[in-house]
């Protein structure tokens, strides 16, 4: 069976979008192949450099098999009259082509019919891609495409330059962009100019490899690797900084891949080596060079596309661009000392946050004081914080946006004012400590960038970095420029995640809707307000998008059981609707509680509000999750909060317990839930979560028991009502960890 | 550094990158006399891109960026460069092959360098105009611009026009090896000496940063931008009252009245008012809410501008050869007779 090879050439594609869409063209190859019966299951092979994306399918065959079907007409009282065929069988047999004594009696439900057996003739492959593949090529997904040929012709990421289409020996002629295909690559653009015929798909990459193209993308890394290896193996001692995504971007930059190892003097190690990796990494697509303890080398890899620099012309070139950078940033960095971070709080006032926020002046005085109240929060809740710090980290932590510096490189934001607020003496009182203290917050009030980022390393730091996501988020929520769908501008997604994330991993007592009422508070009266949207509930969709966002962190990040999570975070809590249940009389014996532990907890903590709290109850449910206790627990859980529900919903009465009314079986149940209940309180207060699961699965057994001797619903109202009261305490423990409800018992 | 013996002076580089593009087809323009902050915003850029008409043009532009001035003390920044500027339009197929050759043509040995194309679009808020493209990378410097214009004054354009911008200075020093732009060798003279550019332009990016930084006069500044504004908004308002008239004169004496329309007047005050903006930025004398204003409303002027422009080349064209369908068979056989 023949082979099949399409390949789509093309002006450079930019680097990031090469991959996927790689994959998405063979993915739509592949599935086209099959939904048109010329294969069983894709064999693909997929090849992709910046001028060409390509797939190899193995083994399609050369037409569709034919089919067999059978054809359903007239029904029969139509089609014979008295037993001779009647023009409507004619005209059938005459639509199918078969003689009118072939047609056959089909019985189908709705009656008799007039059939018959064709045979299908399968169309020839050539026909169907060259039918089929503009399309899909048409379909391939780009975040950003173009038009080249004007505006009533197709769109595509760059414009497509030759088309290569065979099935073994022969071109599948199909037409793209007003291009034919055939049998013509290209070769590299410098190392081998010019067309470059194709036989047939299986030479494809030889072919090519030839003509100084590596088509595929993992050979095309592994290469670099070696270079780089290579290179650095001349510098005893050194060792080049792994990194993936400079990485992919420059085997997606290159055909054939070469690296050479260039120089700059060493004074410029005294720049920052935060501004000088900057400046290699993400301007040149330079790699770094260390030594054994980390320390930056003055030297760099640059990988080109050809094949080497005998000359060292390359090599010159590049360097001279490097110096001419580091001079930049030297230049920048002296001539931003002149003026010192604390004479550019009133620069801010020049520089725009968003359109409607008014400008980063602005966002100062707000993150200013609602960092305030952040500390002041925590320190309450006995987490001890430097409030002063937190404040001046604030005053000064955007002014880096007016250096020249942060102008060239934006990339360094925050980490350019930290930087500079420790060269700086910010005041003269501060001691040495304090300022370095500042500077680490300022340095870090974007962290965490990612979910594998770290979060900023002080309490100040993590502070000034939530009350300026805080800030953020509120003021764009209350425009009504919330994310949507995949459509998410300004990031907010992330800042939140950033703000879950930094209180999660900080233990922050910092409730989340008090952090956003106050951080909605700071806009009061302001300039910005005039524009906030009137049709948004800031409450619900602030309490909405986060509770995602923590849904996200305790699932995709810390890796919880989804049910675990729900569990954790479920809103439903009858306990509110509970309230006749409360205190119930337990009877004389039961008073020999240490009255000091019989106090129950205050209101419970929304686990939803605190993330931390969040965390703990979901890694003690995880920590137990496979005993058999809280299995049994968590089914008698669900048992008695149906019961309750179904009991609300009839309006019946629902306690208080009253030991007077209770049986012997009862009034033993009631006792043994009682002692658990009193220590389980105590071991809540402390945070012991798992023992207090512990303590309550303990229960399980003897809630059993209750279940399978007494019948809750009783039909006398007074008994039911009793029993009611009983499970409503049950359930009242047991919500205060979580709505075991939603745990998912695997073989239940 | 070039891997001739002797790389081109400054000004062989202007000649030579004009005798190519002029062997293939363009128009060799001057530069435009009126300030602009790159070329693109010379009208044989901006205006001409817009309609169905094909075209190819070459020229130096100087361009002006009051915020980008360093006194003449860093190396590497300027107040005003200038750029080689190449519009194919529509763009041939071969057009990279044609940009490579250009730098064959500039004494460029492709072979002993590395060349990339590198994602980067190209976009001005101001002008209404964005594009798809990429930095062009020679042994890691950016030496060019190469942006597929997909819109302009907010116009869809249609064909399409690639843009080439070279930036002089880097290729120059590039080519001639030097790490300071001012010690780029301009021309040697007839007694031999090298004649530098920091000879030429040193002063004027010194005084021009001054004036720019420190004695501009923001009053009169906002003044002028605002005499330019009113004059440009008259212009364009005048226009489209003409447009609107349905009754007096005969359709032909309503075209030629449009014809002899001054909407190129219009784009002299339009890009007065940009440069204006500049200097008011870089004197730090515009604040957050007038920023996002300012931009608005040149943008506004440029817009209209471009709408008019539009309008006036359909009035100017006999009624035949003024059809969109012309326009590609056109550009196709300007295309084929040049590739």
């Amino acid at each position: 069976m023949p082979d099949f090879l399409l390949e789509i050439g093309t002006e450079e594609i930019p680097a990031r979008m090469i991959d996927s869409a790689r994959d998405e063209l063979a993915r739509r190859v592949g599935d086209l192949l099959q939904r048109e019966r010329l294969v069983e299951t894709p064999t693909l092979q997929t090849y992709s450099t910046p001028r060409r994306l390509a797939v190899l399918a193995s083994a399609v065959s050369s037409a569709q098999p034919d089919i067999t079907e059978q054809v359903t007409g007239p029904s029969l009282k139509v089609a014979y009259k008295d037993g001779a065929p009647t023009p409507a069988a004619a005209a059938f047999a005459r639509k199918l082509n078969v003689p009118v004594d072939s047609l056959e009696k089909i019985t189908t439900p709705k009656g008799e019919y007039l059939g018959a057996t064709v045979k299908k003739k399968g169309r020839p492959a050539a026909e169907i891609l060259a039918e089929s593949l503009p399309k899909e090529i048409a379909g391939i997904y780009w975040a950003k495409s173009m038009y080249w040929r004007g505006k009533s012709a197709e769109r595509f990421v760059r414009p497509v330059r030759w088309l290569v289409s065979l099935l073994d020996g022969e071109v599948v002629p199909l037409e793209f962009a007003g291009i034919r295909a055939g049998h013509t690559s290209e070769g590299h653009r410098i190392l081998s100019p010019g067309s470059l015929p194709i036989d047939r798909p299986s030479n494809y990459s030889s072919a090519l490899a030839k003509a100084s193209v590596v088509t595929s993308a993992a050979e095309r890394e592994q290469r670099i690797r070696k270079a780089l290896d290579a290179a650095t193996r001349t510098l005893p001692g050194a060792r080049w900084r792994e990194d993936k995504s400079l990485l992919d971007t420059v085997v997606n930059l290159t055909e054939f891949p070469s690296v050479v190892l260039g120089n700059f003097d060493p004074e410029f190690l005294a720049l920052a080596d935060e501004v000088l990796v900057t400046v290699m990494r993400d301007h040149q697509k330079y790699f770094a060079l260390e030594d054994a303890s980390g320390k930056l080398l003055p030297h760099f890899l640059a990988v080109l596309n050809t094949d080497g620099d005998p000359d060292g012309l390359i090599r010159h070139g590049n360097e001279r661009v490097l110096r001419a950078r580091f001079n930049d940033a030297r230049f920048f960095w002296q001539t931003d000392q002149k003026i010192p971070l604390r004479q550019r709080v009133d620069m801010l006032k020049a520089v725009t946050f968003q359109k409607d926020l008014g400008s980063y002046f602005d966002k100062t005085m707000r993150v200013q004081k609602l960092g305030s109240l952040i500390s002041e929060a925590i320190r309450n809740a006995g987490t001890p914080v430097r409030s002063g710090v937190v404040f001046k980290a604030a005053l000064l932590a955007k002014t880096d946006l007016t250096t020249e510096l942060v102008k060239e490189f934006t990339e360094l934001q925050g980490i350019v004012g930290g930087l500079y607020a420790k060269v700086q003496q910010l005041d003269p009182i501060l001691p040495a400590a304090t300022a370095e203290a500042i500077g680490d917050a300022i340095y870090d009030q974007y962290k965490p960038e990612s979910m594998d980022d770290s979060v900023p390393r002080s309490v100040e730091g993590a502070v000034l970095a939530i009350a300026d996501k805080a800030d953020s988020i509120a003021g764009m929520f209350a425009l009504g420029l919330q994310p949507t769908g995949s459509k998410d501008p300004f990031a907010l997604r992330r800042a939140a995640n950033g703000i879950v994330k930094i209180i999660a991993e900080h233990k922050l007592p910092l409730p989340i809707t008090k952090l956003f009422s106050d951080a909605r508070a700071e806009y009061t009266g302001s300039e910005a307000e005039r524009r906030f949207s009137k049709e948004i509930d800031f409450d619900e969709a602030i309490a909405n998008f986060m509770r995602e966002r923590l849904e996200f962190y305790l699932r995709d990040v810390c890796g919880f059981r989804y049910d675990i999570v729900n569990s954790v975070l479920s809103k439903e809590d009858l306990t509110p609707a509970l309230k006749d249940a409360e205190n119930p009389d337990y009877g004389p014996d039961l008073q020999l509680i240490d009255p000091n532990l019989k106090r129950e907890p205050e209101r419970r903590l929304d686990p939803a509000d605190w993330p931390p709290l969040a965390v703990d109850l979901a890694a003690a449910i995880t920590s137990r999750s496979t005993t058999p206790q809280l299995k049994s627990a968590a089914t008698s859980f669900k048992r008695t909060r149906n019961i309750l529900r179904q009991a609300l919903d009839n309006h019946f009465a629902i306690g208080p317990f009253n030991y007077m009314l209770a049986s012997a079986e009862e009034a033993d149940a009631v006792r043994v839930m009682d002692e658990a209940a009193v220590g389980f309180w105590g071991l809540l207060e402390r945070g012991e979560y798992g023992a207090g699961i512990d303590r309550m699965a303990a229960l399980a057994d003897p809630f059993e028991q209750y279940f399978n001797t007494v019948m809750v619903m009783h039909e006398r109202e007074p008994v039911r009502r009793n029993r009611l009261g009983f499970l409503a305490l049950f359930y009242k423990q047991f919500r205060k960890i979580a709505d075991f409800s939603e745990i998912v018992n695997e073989g239940t | 550094m070039s891997s001739s013996q002797n790389p081109l002076t400054f000004q062989q580089l202007v000649l030579r990158l004009q005798n190519f593009w002029a062997e293939h087809g363009c128009v060799l323009q001057q530069p435009y006399d009126v300030e602009v902050g790159a070329g693109t915003m010379a009208p044989e850029t901006f205006l001409r891109v817009l309609g169905p008409k094909p075209y190819r043009v070459g020229y130096v532009q100087p361009s002006r960026r009051p915020a980008d001035g360093r006194y003449g003390e860093n190396p590497n920044r300027l107040f005003k460069h200038l750029q080689f500027q190449v519009i194919l339009k529509p763009p041939p197929v071969n057009v990279q092959e044609l940009y490579l050759e250009s730098l064959a043509a500039i004494g460029i040995d492709l072979r002993k360098h590395d060349i990339k194309f590198e994602e980067d679009n190209w976009e001005s808020p101001t002008l209404g105009a964005w594009g798809i493209g990429w930095q062009v990378m020679l042994d890691g410097l950016e030496i060019t611009q190469f942006t597929y214009f997909q819109q302009c004054g907010g116009i869809d354009l249609d064909p399409i026009s690639a843009e080439l911008t070279y930036g002089l200075e880097r290729i120059a020093a590039f080519l001639q090896d030097v790490d300071s732009i001012y010690d780029i060798t301009w021309v040697v003279g007839p007694d031999g000496r090298a004649v530098k550019y920091g000879e030429i332009r040193l002063q004027d990016e010194l005084q021009f940063s001054v004036y720019n930084f420190e004695v501009a006069d923001v009053e009169k500044a906002w003044q002028h931008l605002g005499l330019y504004e009113a004059e440009c908004q008259a212009l364009l308002d005048e226009y489209a009252e003409r447009v609107a008239e349905k009754s007096g004169s005969s359709g032909e004496e309503r075209k030629a009245d449009r014809r002899r329309f001054p909407v190129l007047a219009a784009f002299d005050l339009c890009l007065k008012c940009s440069h204006l903006f500049n200097i008011l930025d870089a004197r730090g004398a515009i604040s957050v809410t007038e920023r996002v204003g300012v931009i608005a409303r040149i943008r506004a002027l440029a817009v209209g501008v471009a709408k008019a422009y539009v309008d006036q080349q359909k009035a100017s064209e006999g009624s035949a050869a003024a059809s969109e369908e012309n326009g590609l068979p056109q550009a196709e056989r300007l295309a084929a007779s040049r590739s």
